[in-house]
């Protein structure tokens, strides 16, 4: 997959015309500044990206190691690079987060580090969840309630869950030295008020920044078709889509929902280019949606807004939350929502 | 441990040696006393600020020496004549003390007599209230008094009015070695129920690192696990939590509460007196930080209560970051510098090698001693940092983003306007600045935080133009064409201000010329071309703006603003470059009704002159053929804009060539000498100064007939001229006209013809 398949890219001004080139050479912020720039003068997505597919990387997991991921709704946020972290001191961080957690809670009151609390932080890797052997490894952390009872110590009860990874993250992978970390895709399940505090403690500790990662309609109508692509051995849901219309007092929201075969079928219509997406074929299955609607319904759906796509890989809501459905493409749907992370921390 | 022993190392110490010295005098003094029992006559040293009352000040002195060696000796009368005697000796103590303050070893004394129960409760009480030093506390004292306090020998309320008195007094002390090695002595007094506040309130002043120890940790939460949310505990915490994050966790409300009450403080009055002893007069306190006061009433997400990163130097990343440390270790690598400590340049400089980052880069935008920091340092992995942060941040709080969000239209304003300080006191633009522009410049409505977009505009580091014209200036222009003149106005006065920061940046970069091994002339031309295509840019803005405004005097003022520091490029900047100004914006200029227009415009040419003058020079002297050698193509357009000027101004002879006007339209006009009629006398924007010269010259004369100033009138006239302050004509005549004995229409031929 590659994400930033621009033709037009050219090496810029061949060997550098300019003084400052001297000063900061290839370093890192102008490897930035020059990746900013291409994106701020093309097309912000590129035209066409590769149809979701079973990397070769997971395939040597264990399907269910990461089950408990899946059928979740997870709400995503952008992260940018983390300075200093290392996976070495996972341990350490456990320690020092549950800590910073119980101090939290209770303002003011100072904790000492260690102690035993009624709440325990677990970080750890997720082994195998990335598109390169660049990609740095996916990591875990999950608040869980200890119980208070020593004969149920098997029953702790996770409160909060949240995930680091970067897959297929080349773009940002180059741009960035050693000293950093680049997972900028960071998905949390749980009370806000814990993202909130997990977050703090990043951003504190590793000098980095969060920002909650919407998408966007034309994101969204990129990700049902790309979805909609996917063989599958089996569909699990229906492929439904939601938009909304503007109006007082309330706003009105139309659902759409086809069957999968219908919407493969239609897709298989449309689609020429093999093992590819292009934005024509997205542009022409969204418009085929809209006409069939509008002979039915005289509703332009066009003028509307669309906020929701479920499909039998994945389901994605424009404030940024994602449920993934099927096993076989979270590496791909992960692809895409670190590319569109990547586009957001740029 | 005797008085005596002293190392004079510290300045405060230093300041006050001499009064030391005089003390010295003192106590010998009070000695020989002892022995004979003589008046004692012997003057204070001069330099004593306070002891200059002569006769009755000797009197007092002599008091407090009686009084002193009668505390020193203890009561021995007859408890009759004991009170009244103890009485009038603790009156003058009391009297000096708040009057002067008291001497080290009149402290050392006093100190020893109030806390080894000679005297009672009530005269303890009183000694300890008026311990006030003159300037300094002796260290051994404070420990003398310290080891009594072990004895056992005072009650509970003095050794809590000791604490209170050491915790005001502690600036005062001369050093503070010896005390801190009784860290664990005053530790072990928290368990006291009444001192602990007091105790807390000392240990928080006294801590370094190497004091902070788990055990002790473990102490101070019990304490607080008996005691509850106390403030003094929570001040002792959180700064154990700054010096050990790894051992223990605080989070403090968002409101900072006020930890030791200034209140409490008996000896406030005396404090000051005491400072100003030491220091003279308070000086204005030195305004170190850029940013305004940490004000964010808003409630924002994720409990950051600012904006901008608080400064913290949390090691623990850093220190977490190196594998297999062990606690021990860490304690013990006290060799950075605390960021919280940094307060003056020096400091930065001295420690500069080993200073502690902020956890949070975004911090340093407050603080201008760290943006000094950054400036210098090199590593990467700081500046990528803050670009980051700085990205996402402006992102985030850029309101035309969130739509109908106006709320936080102030907090963006501010928080641009951190950033533009920074920027100004750096001299150097963001790179996350110049890539925010890229996205929201084409959102941006031209209306909201105007003034802070254009400034931002103004700091985009030098690239290449073309490759940020697509990007900025493309967009700048589309809202530059259709907005008020008032708009144009300010995008060129923040274009002018981009120009002379690139040229700046440029200028200061040839010198390093050494620096780099690479061909350097390619670069140079590079770089030229491209503030060269920049001003062509800003001239050709300028020039639709003049057509879109009909020629604007106002804003005709902005654009020859903007050329006044083109024109001065070679000079100013040593950089080979000289821009002339496009027809459509010398014509204007040149025909203004406006004298101040006509005046600037002379100026400028006048500089263009002797910037390709000197570019003339240079190129003879170095004979060098090099790349930058001007085009005889601008040679030949100031000195064809240079003959339209002397045409216009002094020749009366416009528009000789490549200009032709229909005989009908002049007829029209009614202006058939249309020739004649263009000079300094005739020009729209002088004629007034024509008629007020020739009313004020030849006030009898009925009527004023310009035609008349010429010959000896001319050259008077040219005078009154410059005295009304058009000096930029005056420039301009001075060196582009040489002017014979008589000085008609003797045009001289400009100088660069090719």
């Amino acid at each position: 997959m590659d994400p930033y398949d621009t033709p037009e890219s050219t090496p810029r001004h061949g060997a550098s015309s300019r003084l400052k080139d001297y000063f900061i050479g290839a370093t890192p912020l102008r490897k930035r500044l020059e990746s900013v720039r291409k994106q701020a003068s093309f097309v912000p997505t590129p035209p066409r990206r590769k149809i979701p597919q079973c990397s070769q990387l997971q395939e040597d997991n264990d399907p269910q190691k990461f089950a408990f991921l899946l059928h979740k709704q997870w709400t995503l946020y952008s992260l940018t690079p983390l300075y200093k972290f290392s996976y070495t001191n996972l341990k350490e961080y456990s320690r020092l987060l549950s800590a910073f957690i119980a101090a939290e809670k209770q303002k003011g009151l100072a904790v000492e580090v260690g102690e035993d609390f009624n709440i325990k932080v677990t970080f750890s890797t997720l082994l195998g969840m990335k598109g390169t052997q660049r990609d740095p490894e996916a990591f875990l952390v999950q608040i869980l309630s200890k119980s208070q009872l020593p004969s149920e110590n098997r029953g702790q009860k996770v409160l909060w869950t949240g995930w680091f990874c970067c897959v297929f993250g080349d773009s940002l992978l180059e741009t960035v030295p050693e000293d950093f970390t680049c997972v900028p895709l960071f998905l949390a399940n749980g009370a806000e008020t814990n993202t909130a505090i997990v977050g703090t403690w990043f951003q504190k500790t590793f000098d980095c920044h969060f920002s909650s990662l919407a998408i966007n309609a034309f994101n969204l109508s990129w990700m049902a078709a790309m979805w909609t692509a996917c063989k599958m051995d089996q569909y699990m849901a229906t492929t439904e889509f939601l938009w909304s219309v503007p109006c007082s007092p309330q706003s009105l929201d139309i659902s759409y929902a086809i069957h999968p075969e219908d919407a493969k079928a239609l897709w298989d219509s449309v689609h020429k280019t093999p093992g590819e997406v292009t934005q024509e074929e997205v542009d022409l299955f969204m418009d085929c949606l809209y006409s069939h609607f509008h002979r039915h319904f005289k509703i332009h759906l066009s003028a509307t807004r669309l906020v929701r796509v479920s499909t039998s890989v994945a389901s994605a809501h424009t404030d940024g939350k994602i449920k993934i459905l099927c096993h076989k493409y979270l590496i791909g749907v992960l692809a895409y929502l670190t590319e569109l992370a990547i586009f957001q921390i740029d | 441990m005797s008085p005596q022993k002293r190392v004079k190392d510290s300045k405060a110490q230093k300041r006050t040696s001499q009064d030391s010295d005089s003390y010295k005098t003192n106590l010998l003094a009070l000695k020989e006393e002892d022995l004979n029992d003589s008046k004692c006559s012997l003057k204070q040293g001069q330099n004593d600020p306070v002891k200059d009352y002569g006769h009755a000040d000797d009197e007092a002195e002599d008091a407090l020496k009686r009084a002193v060696r009668y505390f020193e000796k203890g009561p021995v009368e007859t408890s009759r004549s004991r009170d009244k005697t103890l009485e009038k000796h603790l009156k003058t103590v009391e009297n000096v003390a708040w009057k002067s303050g008291l001497a080290p070893e009149g402290i050392d004394i006093l100190l020893n007599v109030a806390l080894s129960g000679k005297f009672g409760n009530v005269v303890n009480t009183r000694i300890l209230k008026c311990m006030i030093p003159t300037t300094l506390i002796s260290e051994d004292s404070v420990v003398k008094a310290v080891s009594w306090l072990c004895v056992g020998k005072c009650s509970g309320s003095t050794k809590v009015l000791f604490y209170r008195w050491l915790v005001a007094m502690f600036d005062f002390i001369d050093h503070k070695e010896q005390i801190n090695l009784l860290y664990g002595l005053f530790f072990a007094s928290l368990e006291d129920d009444a001192l602990c506040p007091y105790v807390c309130h000392l240990l928080y002043l006294l801590t370094r690192k190497e004091n902070v120890k788990p055990f002790r940790v473990r102490k101070l939460l019990g304490l607080q696990a008996k005691m509850g949310m106390q403030p003094h505990l929570q001040a002792l915490l959180s700064l154990y939590k700054f010096f050990a994050p790894t051992l223990i966790s605080v989070s403090l409300p968002a409101r900072k509460k006020i930890y030791f009450r200034n209140s409490e403080n008996l000896w406030e009055t005396a404090l000051l007196a005491v400072r100003q002893r030491i220091q003279g007069p308070p000086p204005e306190p030195v305004k170190l930080m850029l940013g305004p006061a940490n004000v964010h009433p808003v409630k924002r997400k994720w409990n950051s209560y600012s904006v901008i990163p608080m400064l913290n130097s949390s090691s623990c990343s850093k220190e977490c970051g190196k594998k297999g440390m062990a606690l021990s270790d860490y304690l013990r690598s006290n060799g950075s510098f605390p960021l919280e400590q940094l307060k003056s340049f020096p400091q930065l400089l001295k420690n500069i090698h080993c200073l502690e980052l902020p956890s949070q880069m975004g911090a340093v935008l407050n603080n201008s001693l760290l943006l000094h920091y950054i400036n210098v340092v090199k590593d990467e992995s700081i500046l990528l940092r803050l670009y980051h942060w700085l990205s996402q941040t402006l992102q985030e709080e850029c309101i035309w983003y969130k739509v109908n969000d106006y709320e936080h239209g102030k907090e963006f304003a501010n928080l641009l306007d951190t950033i533009i300080r920074a920027e100004y006191f750096l001299q150097e633009g963001f790179y996350s600045c110049e890539t925010f522009l890229y996205k929201s410049l084409p959102l941006w409505d031209g209306l909201c935080c105007r003034s802070q977009f254009l400034q931002l505009v103004s700091w985009i580091p030098f690239s290449s133009f073309s490759e940020v014209k697509p990007l900025l200036f493309d967009h700048l222009a589309q809202l530059f064409f259709i907005s008020t003149i008032y708009f144009k106005c300010s995008v060129l006065q923040s274009l002018k201000e981009l120009l002379q920061n690139w040229l700046l940046w440029l200028s200061t970069d040839i010198h390093m010329k050494p620096v780099m091994d690479s061909p350097l002339d390619t670069t140079l031309g590079g770089s030229v071309n491209t503030v060269s295509e920049l001003i062509d840019y800003i001239g050709w803005l300028s020039t639709t703006a003049m057509r879109l405004e009909s020629n604007n005097t106002f804003l005709l003022h902005f654009i020859l603003d903007f050329y006044e520091k083109v024109c001065d490029i070679y000079i100013n900047y040593k950089l080979p470059l000289v821009v002339l100004f496009p027809p459509g914006i010398f014509y204007p200029a040149l025909l203004s009704l406006d004298s101040s227009i006509l005046n600037q415009l002379c100026y400028i040419m006048d500089r263009y002159r002797k910037n390709l003058t000197a570019a003339k020079k240079n190129e003879l002297v170095q004979k060098t053929k090099s790349e930058f050698n001007f085009s005889t193509k601008t040679y030949k357009e100031f000195n064809h804009y240079l003959t339209v000027m002397v045409g216009c101004l002094w020749t009366s002879k416009p528009f000789q060539k490549g200009l032709y006007i229909d005989h009908e339209v002049i007829e029209k006009a009614g202006v058939a000498d249309y020739k004649s009629s263009l000079n300094l006398v005739h020009h729209p924007a002088l004629l007034s100064y024509t008629v007020s010269f020739l009313l004020q010259e030849w006030p009898e004369e009925r009527r004023v007939n310009m035609s008349s100033v010429r010959g000896k009138k001319w050259n008077w006239y040219l005078d009154y001229l410059f005295s009304e302050g058009l000096q930029g004509l005056k420039l301009f005549i001075r060196s582009s006209i040489h002017r014979s004995s008589t000085p008609l229409t003797r045009e001289h031929k400009p100088h660069h013809q090719h």
